[in-house]
C-alpha cells in the first residue's frame, strides 16, 4: 500500500460556452480505489470522465497522474503522444456501447490483441497465449477467438471490451456506464466479472452509472453529481444509506425496491 | 486495561429534504467507551437509536457532532470526522461489524463470502479458506451450501453466513447488530461461545441484542441508549 | 511530321504545365526527404482515367527530361494495354526514347511490379500507386491514420497480419505488403507482390509512388532500408514456385500462370516479359520454350 495517491484532479471545469458541463470538481484516486461518479443525464458525470482521461481538454483545472515510474506528470501538458501511449498501456476505458471501444470487424483474438502489438510484442504464438487467457478470464470460450465481435451478444462484446482494456496491466481504468444496455441477469455477470477483476488485479477505476446498485456493487466511494457540480461525496455505503444532499436524498429515495 | 474505542458527545439527526427539511433528531450527548477484552451491551427500546450509534461507530451513518476515536494503527484517530480512505482502513484492520442483514453478491460461494475479510487484510486465500470452512462448521452450516451463493439461503442460514464473515478477522473492535435475531438456540449459543472467545482474545465488542439470554450471557455492562434520547420526537 | 502533330504541339513538355511540374516536384523532394511519409499534392485531371495510373504519371511527367529513356512496365509486361498507352503518351507529348530494356532506361514507370534485372544508381522507378494508406482498411478515418503515422503507433498494421495467422495459418498478404520505411514510416509498397518487397531494401535507384486519386506522393531514396513486417515466430517470406519459368527456365523469378487449352492445361512463365525474352535470347529455354528460335526483335524504338 502506498499513502500517494493515483490521480489529483483539482478544481476541474468545462463549459460548452455558456453552459456548464462540469464546474469545480476536486477529489484524488489511490491505487486499488473505485470512485463511482453518479448522476442523471445531463449531470456531468460523462463530461468529468472524459476530461479526467484526456478525451476532452477542460476548461480550467488540473489533473496529476502518477506514472509508473513514480513521476507525477500534469495530464493536460502532456504531448498527445505521451497521453495516447498512456491511454492503451496504464489506462482502460470501457464504452457503454461495446461497438465504440472495440473493432467490429477483426477477430476477437486481435482485439485483445491490438494493445500488446501496439506495444511492440511481435510473437504471435505469445499474444495469441495472452489473447486465450482473456477471453478465459471474462468467461469467453476459447472457440471463439477467431470470431469477430459482430456475432457476439452485447454482455459477450462488453467482456471482449473489458478483456481488450486489461491485457496490458492497466493501473487504472475509466468505465462509462459498463453495464448500461444489458439484460438483468447480464448486468449481474458482468458487474460480478468487473467486482473480481478489480479486486484481483488492484485496478484503481472510475465508473460513471446512474445505477445506485452498481455504485454500491463496484465502488468503495462515491461522488453524486448535479448540474456540473458535486452536491455529496462520501464513503458509498454511507452516502446511500445515511444520504445528506437533497438530491441524493431524491435519488436514493427513487431506487424501486424489488 | 488499553480501551480502543472513546465516544463522546455524538449527536445524530436526519434532515428529510423530500419533507420540507424537517429535521429528526436521533440521539445526542452520545459519550462512552468501550475496554479491551469486555462486552457492552446498547439497551433501550426500538427506535432509541441503537442500530444509528453502531451505524455510527463504522462509518455507515455520518456524526453531526462530537468525536469516536478509535486506536488504529498505532495512534488514534477521530473517526466522526476522518477520511472515506481512514474510514476504510478502519474497517480493514480495527473495526469489524457483523450487520442484521447479509447483503449478497451474486455468485460469490458463502465460503468466499467469510473468507473475503481475511483476503482484503492480505490472508492467502487458501488460508482464509480453511479459516471460513472452520467456522461454518463450528455455526453448524450445512457443508453442501458452503459452494453455493448465499443469495437463496434461508434467513438463518444467512445470519450464520455473515455471523462467520464478521468473527474471522481479528479486528479489536467488533460490533454486533442483533446477530441472533433469527437463530435457534443451538447457534445461539455458538454465538455465545464466538463472543466469549472474542473477550478472551481482549476484543472490545458492542452489541444490540434483543434476545434476553444472549445478552444474560454475553454483556458485561448494558449502555442505556435512552439517556441519549434527543427528547421531542422519538425516530 | 503531320497535321497531328502540330495539336500536340500546343502542350507544353510532358503535358503538365511547369507551375504543375514544380509543385509536384516540390512533394517529390519532400517525399525524399521524409522517406515513406505521404506528401499530399495537387493531383491533377489527367487525359486518362483513374486507376491508370494518372499518379505514376504525373509524377513521371515531373521528372523527364528530354535525354531521359522511359519504360513502361504493367504487372512486369511491356507489351499490356497500360504499358502501351503510358509509353506512347510520353511518346507523344515528351518526345523521349522509349525501352522495353531495364538496364537502358533511366525511368521506369511500374504497374504492381518491379523488374527482375536490378537496377541501378541513377535510375527512378516510378509506382502507380491506388492507394497510399496501408491503414486505411483497418481504420477508415484519415484524421486517425494520419496521427498514428505522426506518432508512430502501428500496433494496427500488426493486427492485420495477425487476422492472416489467425484464419489461413500463416500471413497470407501476397501483394501491398506493409513494409516499414528506414525504421519509421510504415508505407505501402503499392500492390506488388510480396515477392518484390526485399528488392525495395537498399536499392540503388530512387523510388517514387504517385497516387493521383488519393493525391498522395511518397518516396524512398536510394540505399533506405525497407523492412517487411512480421512476427518473431511467423518471419516474412516471399513466395516460392516449385517449377522454373516454362519459356526461359529462370528461378528465383517471380512467374504468372498463363492457361494454355480449356483442358487445365496451363504454365508458368516470367511475369517480366523483358527478362525472359533476353534470357531466351541468351540461349536458356525452359521445357515448354518453341524449338524455332525467334530472332528477338525487342529493341527500343527511339523517337
Amino acid at each position: 500500500m502506498t499513502d500517494e495517491p493515483l490521480l489529483r484532479v483539482s478544481a476541474l471545469s468545462k463549459f460548452y460556452g455558456s453552459r456548464v458541463g462540469c464546474e469545480n470538481v476536486t477529489f484524488d484516486l489511490w491505487p486499488g480505489e473505485v470512485l463511482a461518479v453518479v448522476g442523471e443525464s445531463g449531470s456531468g458525470k460523462t463530461t468529468l470522465l472524459n476530461c479526467v482521461s484526456t478525451r476532452l481538454l477542460p476548461s480550467s483545472g488540473t489533473a496529476s497522474y502518477r506514472m509508473r515510474d513514480g513521476q507525477w506528470r500534469e495530464l493536460y501538458r502532456m504531448s498527445e503522444a505521451e497521453r495516447r501511449f498512456l491511454m492503451r498501456t496504464d489506462w482502460g476505458f470501457v464504452h457503454q456501447n461495446p461497438a465504440d471501444g472495440l473493432r467490429m470487424t477483426v477477430s476477437a483474438g486481435a482485439n485483445v490483441g491490438e494493445r500488446l502489438m501496439a506495444v511492440g510484442d511481435r510473437h504471435y504464438g505469445r499474444i495469441r497465449a495472452t489473447a486465450v487467457d482473456w477471453l478465459s478470464r471474462v468467461e469467453i470460450d476459447e472457440d471463439r477467438i477467431d470470431d469477430e465481435p459482430r456475432a457476439f451478444s452485447g454482455g459477450m462484446r462488453q467482456r471482449l471490451q473489458i478483456a481488450r482494456n486489461l491485457v496490458t496491466g492497466p493501473r487504472l481504468v475509466f468505465m462509462d456506464e459498463p453495464t448500461g444496455g444489458l439484460d438483468v441477469s447480464v448486468q449481474a455477470r458482468l458487474l460480478d466479472l468487473l467486482r473480481g477483476l478489480v479486486t484481483d488485479l488492484g485496478l484503481a477505476a472510475i465508473v460513471v452509472t446512474h445505477d445506485l446498485a452498481v455504485a454500491r456493487l463496484l465502488s468503495q466511494r462515491m461522488m453524486v453529481m448535479k448540474d456540473g457540480r458535486v452536491v455529496e461525496s462520501g464513503l458509498t455505503d454511507r452516502v446511500l444509506d445515511d444520504p445528506r444532499a437533497p438530491y441524493t436524498q431524491l435519488l436514493v429515495s427513487s431506487i424501486l425496491q424489488v | 486495561m488499553a480501551t480502543p474505542l472513546v465516544v463522546s458527545d455524538v449527536a445524530k439527526s436526519f434532515t428529510m429534504h423530500l419533507r420540507d427539511g424537517v429535521t429528526l433528531p436521533v440521539v445526542t450527548g452520545v459519550s462512552f467507551s468501550i475496554r479491551a477484552g469486555e462486552c457492552a451491551v446498547l439497551g433501550g427500546p426500538s427506535g432509541a437509536g441503537k442500530s444509528s450509534i453502531l451505524k455510527m461507530l463504522y462509518g455507515n451513518y455520518a456524526v453531526d457532532e462530537g468525536q469516536i476515536i478509535v486506536q488504529h494503527g498505532g495512534g488514534l484517530i477521530d473517526l466522526a470526522s476522518a477520511s472515506p480512505r481512514t474510514v476504510l482502513s478502519v474497517r480493514r484492520h480495527t473495526i469489524g461489524y457483523v450487520s442484521q442483514f447479509l447483503r449478497t453478491v451474486p455468485r460469490v460461494s458463502a465460503l468466499d463470502v467469510v473468507a473475503e475479510p481475511l483476503v482484503e487484510r492480505g490472508e492467502d486465500r487458501e488460508t482464509a479458506r480453511a479459516k471460513a470452512r472452520s467456522l461454518l462448521a463450528q455455526l453448524n452450516l450445512p457443508e453442501k451450501l458452503w459452494a453455493l451463493p448465499p443469495a437463496t439461503f434461508s434467513g438463518g442460514e444467512q445470519q450464520r453466513v455473515n455471523i462467520a464473515r464478521g468473527f474471522i478477522t481479528e479486528h479489536p473492535i467488533l460490533l454486533l447488530d442483533e446477530p441472533t435475531a433469527s437463530l435457534d438456540a443451538k447457534n445461539r449459543d455458538v454465538v455465545v461461545e464466538l463472543i466469549a472467545a472474542k473477550k478472551a482474545a481482549g476484543v472490545a465488542l458492542l452489541g444490540i441484542f434483543h434476545d434476553l439470554d444472549v445478552r444474560e450471557a454475553v454483556a458485561d455492562r448494558v449502555i442505556d441508549v435512552t439517556a441519549f434520547a434527543a427528547g421531542k420526537i422519538a425516530a | 511530321m503531320n497535321a497531328q502533330s502540330n495539336d500536340i504541339a500546343t502542350y507544353n513538355f510532358a503535358y503538365l504545365d511547369e507551375q504543375t511540374k514544380r509543385m509536384i516536384r516540390r512533394a517529390i523532394l519532400k517525399g525524399i526527404a521524409i522517406p515513406g511519409y505521404q506528401v499530399p499534392f495537387a493531383s491533377r485531371e489527367m487525359p486518362m482515367p483513374y486507376g491508370w495510373g494518372t499518379g505514376g504519371v504525373q509524377v513521371t511527367a515531373s521528372i523527364i527530361g528530354p535525354d531521359d529513356v522511359l519504360k513502361v512496365i504493367d504487372q512486369g509486361a511491356d507489351d499490356t494495354t497500360n504499358a502501351v498507352s503510358i509509353r506512347a503518351f510520353f511518346k507523344k507529348v515528351a518526345k523521349v526514347a522509349v525501352t522495353t530494356e531495364t538496364a537502358k532506361a533511366s525511368i521506369i514507370q511500374t504497374r504492381h511490379r518491379i523488374p527482375e534485372h536490378p537496377l541501378n544508381a541513377g535510375q527512378v522507378l516510378v509506382f502507380q500507386v491506388p492507394i497510399p494508406e496501408p491503414l486505411r482498411f483497418l481504420e477508415p478515418r484519415e484524421t486517425e491514420t494520419r496521427k498514428m503515422h505522426a506518432l508512430e503507433e502501428y500496433g494496427l498494421m500488426h493486427v492485420k497480419l495477425y487476422e492472416d495467422i489467425a484464419k489461413h495459418g500463416r500471413i497470407a498478404t501476397t501483394y501491398a505488403y506493409p513494409v516499414k520505411v528506414e525504421g519509421r514510416y510504415v508505407t505501402d509498397p503499392s500492390p506488388t507482390p510480396k515477392f518484390d518487397n526485399p528488392k525495395m531494401h537498399r536499392s540503388p535507384a530512387l523510388q517514387l509512388f504517385g497516387a493521383g486519386r488519393e493525391k498522395r506522393i511518397y518516396a524512398v531514396p536510394p540505399f533506405t532500408d525497407v523492412v517487411s513486417l512480421d512476427f518473431e515466430d511467423h518471419p516474412f517470406e516471399v513466395q516460392t514456385f516449385d517449377q522454373p519459368c516454362a519459356l526461359c527456365g529462370a528461378e528465383n523469378v517471380y512467374l504468372d500462370e498463363v492457361i494454355l487449352d480449356d483442358h487445365g492445361g496451363h504454365m508458368f512463365v516470367c511475369s517480366d516479359t523483358d527478362h525472359c525474352e533476353k534470357r531466351r535470347a541468351d540461349g536458356h529455354h525452359g521445357h515448354l520454350a518453341p524449338e524455332t528460335h525467334l530472332a528477338s526483335e525487342e529493341t527500343e524504338p527511339a523517337e
